[in-house]
């Protein structure tokens, strides 16, 4: 995120596009019902009709995956009635005519018949956008899991520089990520591309730096593979052995048959957790590691924000925590890793990983940094793009709408698309095991608008298989015009309904990201004895 | 900001002006009790445990609720007030259970506190009681309205802060109760189980069911934490008694205040689940076996080594976690990087 969680409470327009904000991230949804509170106008960008797009002025109920063309279709209107920062522009970025050459054509009219919005709700949200004090677009997997989103998320970025909605309190462009520390992850060099701190491998001084900073000669220079490329090359046989520490990729990867399949391929598999997960049943060795509540360390949340979590309790059994086994099997394997506690790796952290310079456990035992947070009397960043982007100006990349990978058509005739529950989390390793929440939301159900029901003749909690050209599940249908007609969603919670077997790997070839949000199936009521047989 | 300079039972005070009488008494350091105040709240100035005598003004003015002016003198401890506080008291003692014996907020409860601080006994006053069933059909929180007082924070915690407004006052007098629309329970109603209302109980109306005859409130230790779900951040305590996590309860987060959600509130079952891995597994003949963690780790070191060995180092590869702490994952780069030489690490960030 540009801007902190609290600081979307003061935003006076929100945009918040592929984001089920109440129920994927409940806390940040009560700043988003505060703002509104305050006078807000929220428009929400969504395919269902959520409770966010209940609370909103503007709901724009988008066809699944055009989301490029509303974005240049605000960008053209706004351009077009000369809306635009004209000062921004000109002081902060670069390419604007490449923009302008490009928005030309997403007329509100043309936009309004790829995405299904009226041409006068584009018109209004985009003034409404373009004449806020502070403006904050909200975003999450809606946007980027799609063979488009890195293009996604630049006209969202184009849209904010267009308007100079970034670099202040309030205003720019805030992802909202999934999980509690996949910001720490990425920050910690978790990615093949890149060293702790997005310090890139490619770069040779880099290389030399780390090499330095770990003793040893020299750091392996070839690009690495992304998860989707991972599990690829283990279906090739490319990849050998994998070492998976707290991922449950059997049920989360797209096409999961695909990746079931792969992992099988695998020569060598040790998977890392604290349950004995999908994945783990495909292992050769499994580690038992410990929970959050028994172990210390940190975690980055999605504004940055870096926290403590505190040792409650002892590790069940013989587990142990994450730390420690990556230790053990370092060691063993010649490398000798040896720390006392997390504390003592946040030193070694804070000595290569410049955003994190002045993080110390002393410090965060008085409070949470926000990174950047280079020197230990830096009080942190509570929003980025202050004066200045990171690169210099900011550079308009204009993007041409795509259609999704996989369209319906006469055998797969909708649209099926996934995301989250309130009650629930991920693959459910977790909350199908708190005594608490899998009993308040036992079963999963696939929601299936009216006509669409109708059409097929389904009951309100019917069982119907629903099937991709990749996989099928069987699942009750919930009869509902939270989906639009053409559109059936269901979440990613449940193994009974493992929904990944439908979804699509076509990957952005960008981000590598898969194109969960889009896929072609097709629906069909089970006669009543399979059903019986299914539940 | 202007300030402005009073005395509160003999001690001076400065604070900011358009402050209360109760904040300042709060920087002099004087104890007032208070049940329907909260400083995050709307302020309905209705339960009166707050008041205090200021000469010159009619009756006993409620401190939450009456700004704080220049020169004010206040007194806090007058028999007046300490007869008004004992009737308040004994009033909400009348209509109340006698059984903090089995009550899961005793130790924990300002009824109880405020009860043992002014020497009120529960048997003072006698008439009728209310004897509604306890509210247990949700798998989340207990609702026993006859423990409730009517201080309201519950339905202004709903409405201000979860912005839901699932419940509020229903009836009139004696027979006013807090409730969802139309006297439903809360698994009936639009409520999403946050537990925030639990959160701002001061007595034991509301009280989480997943704690309930784990411990008593005394013997709870709280470890404070941050939420190992989505990616907000939140900060709560966990409840602890004999090494055992038995509850989250609200600790003041830097992102979340006292709010959480469900999942954080109730979603911890799973750390003392029976499923939880507690031993290396090793595969052998298709099977798992349980083996000592020095068998395992270097069964690992082997096969990963010799698969370096025999294909190169790019044959080998990391999934590392995004529900893992900044530490490990560090740590976990470096060993890819290391020790396998590969820079096939990558996360679940795209999923």
């Amino acid at each position: 995120m540009t801007n902190g969680i609290k600081e979307i409470a003061d935003a006076d327009f929100i945009l918040a596009t592929g984001t089920n904000t109440t129920e994927g991230h409940p806390i940040i949804g009560l700043q988003v019902k505060k703002a509104l509170r305050n006078g807000a106008t929220l428009v929400v960008v969504d395919p269902r009709k959520t409770e966010m797009a209940e609370m909103a002025q503007y709901h724009l109920q988008i066809k699944s995956g055009t989301d490029i063309a509303l974005l240049n279709g605000f960008a053209h209107v706004i351009i077009a009635e000369d809306l635009w920062n004209k000062q921004f522009v000109q002081e902060r970025t670069e390419d604007f005519e490449a923009l302008k050459e490009i928005v030309a054509k997403y007329t509100p009219g043309y936009v309004a018949e790829i995405t299904g919005v009226p041409a006068e709700t584009i018109r209004e949200v985009a003034r409404g956008y373009a004449k806020a004090i502070n403006a904050s677009i909200l975003y999450t997997m809606g946007l980027t899991q799609h063979i488009c989103g890195t293009h996604n998320v630049f006209a969202v970025a184009n849209l904010t520089m267009l308007c100079g909605q970034i670099g202040k309190a309030s205003s720019g462009v805030n992802p909202l990520r999934g999980q509690n520390n996949v910001q720490g992850a990425c920050d910690m060099g978790a990615l093949p591309a890149f060293f702790p701190a997005y310090q890139p491998v490619a770069n040779e001084a880099n290389r030399a730096k780390f090499a330095a900073a770990w003793g040893v000669p020299e750091m392996p220079a070839g690009p690495g593979l992304t998860v989707p490329q991972i599990i690829n090359a283990a279906g090739e046989g490319k990849i050998k052995g994998l070492y998976i520490m707290g991922e449950n990729p059997a049920l989360s990867d797209a096409d999961a048959n695909h990746a079931v399949h792969s992992l099988e391929n695998l020569e060598f598999l040790v998977v890392q957790d604290i349950f004995l997960t999908e994945t783990a049943l495909l292992a050769d060795v499994v580690l038992p590691a410990a929970s959050f509540a028994e172990k210390d360390g940190t975690f980055s949340n999605t504004e940055r924000r870096v926290q403590l979590i505190r040792k409650a309790v002892e590790p069940v059994g013989n587990a142990k925590p994450d730390w420690e086994i990556i230790c053990l099997l370092s060691t063993a394997m010649g490398y000798r890793m040896q720390y006392d506690s997390p504390k003592e790796i946040m030193i070694e952290i804070t000595q290569v990983t410049p955003s994190y310079g002045g993080i110390t456990y002393d410090r965060l035992e008085q409070g949470s940094l926000q990174w950047p947070c280079p020197t230990t009397d830096h009080p942190g960043t509570p929003f980025l793009h202050t004066g200045k982007f990171g690169r210099g100006l900011g550079k308009f990349n204009p993007v041409e709408y795509v259609e999704p990978d996989e369209l319906p058509d006469e055998e797969y005739p909708l649209v099926l698309s996934t995301g989250r529950r309130l009650y629930h989390y991920h693959t459910g390793t977790m909350t199908q095991r708190t005594g608490a929440l899998e009993i308040a939301y036992a079963e999963e159900h696939l929601e299936v608008n009216p006509v669409d029901a109708a059409n097929l003749g389904i009951n309100d909690g019917d069982f119907v298989k629903v099937s991709s050209r990749r996989g099928e599940v069987t699942v009750a249908a919930r009869i509902t015009e939270k989906v639009a007609p053409g559109l059936v969603f269901t979440s990613f919670h449940y193994p009974e309904v493992a929904i990944n077997k439908l979804t699509n790997a076509a990957l952005d070839p960008i981000s590598k990201i898969p194109e969960y949000k889009v896929c072609a199936v097709k629906v069909e009521k089970l006669p009543a004895t399979a059903a019986e047989k299914a539940s | 900001m202007a300030n402005i300079t009073l005395t509160i039972d003999g001690i001076q005070v400065t604070v900011p002006k358009g402050s209360t009488v109760l904040e300042a008494a709060k920087t002099a350091g004087v104890f007032i009790p208070t049940f329907c105040h909260d400083p995050e709240l709307s302020k309905p100035g209705a339960c009166r445990i707050c008041v205090v005598e200021i000469p010159g003004m009619r009756n006993l003015p409620a401190s939450c609720v009456t700004e704080a002016q220049e020169g004010m003198v206040v007194n806090t401890q007058t028999p007046a007030i300490l007869a008004a506080r004992k009737t308040i008291l004994e009033l909400l003692l009348a209509n109340h259970p006698e059984d903090c014996l089995t009550c899961p907020k005793n130790g924990e409860c300002k009824l109880q506190e405020y009860a043992y601080f002014y020497g009120v006994k529960a048997d003072t006053l006698k008439g009728a009681k209310h004897d509604y069933p306890v509210e247990d059909d949700n798998p989340f929180i207990v609702r026993d309205m006859n423990k409730c007082i009517l201080c309201g924070r519950c339905i202004r915690m709903c409405d201000e802060i979860q912005g839901k407004h699932i419940i509020d006052f229903a009836y009139r007098g004696f027979n006013s109760k807090v409730t969802p629309a139309m006297d439903t329970p809360y698994s009936e109603s639009d409520c999403a189980f946050c537990g925030n209302c639990v959160a701002v109980c001061p007595v034991g109306a509301l009280s989480e069911k997943g704690m309930l005859r784990k411990g008593r409130r005394w013997e709870i230790q709280k470890v404070k934490t941050t939420c190992p779900y989505c990616g907000a951040g939140c900060n709560f305590d966990l409840n602890v008694k004999d090494g055992k996590v038995i509850g989250v309860t609200s600790t003041d987060g830097d992102v979340n205040g006292r709010a959480l959600c469900v999942k954080g509130r109730f979603g911890y079952g799973f750390i003392h689940h029976p499923d939880r891995l507690t031993t290396p597994l090793i595969k052998k003949n298709g099977k798992f076996e349980e083996a000592s963690w020095e068998e395992a780790i270097n069964l690992v070191a082997e096969k990963l080594g010799g698969i370096k060995a025999k294909y190169g180092a790019d044959a080998n590869a990391i999934l590392s976690s995004a529900r893992c702490t900044n530490e490990e994952n560090y740590l976990m780069n470096k060993f890819s990087r290391v020790v396998l030489g590969t820079n096939n690490i990558d996360h679940c960030a795209r999923l």
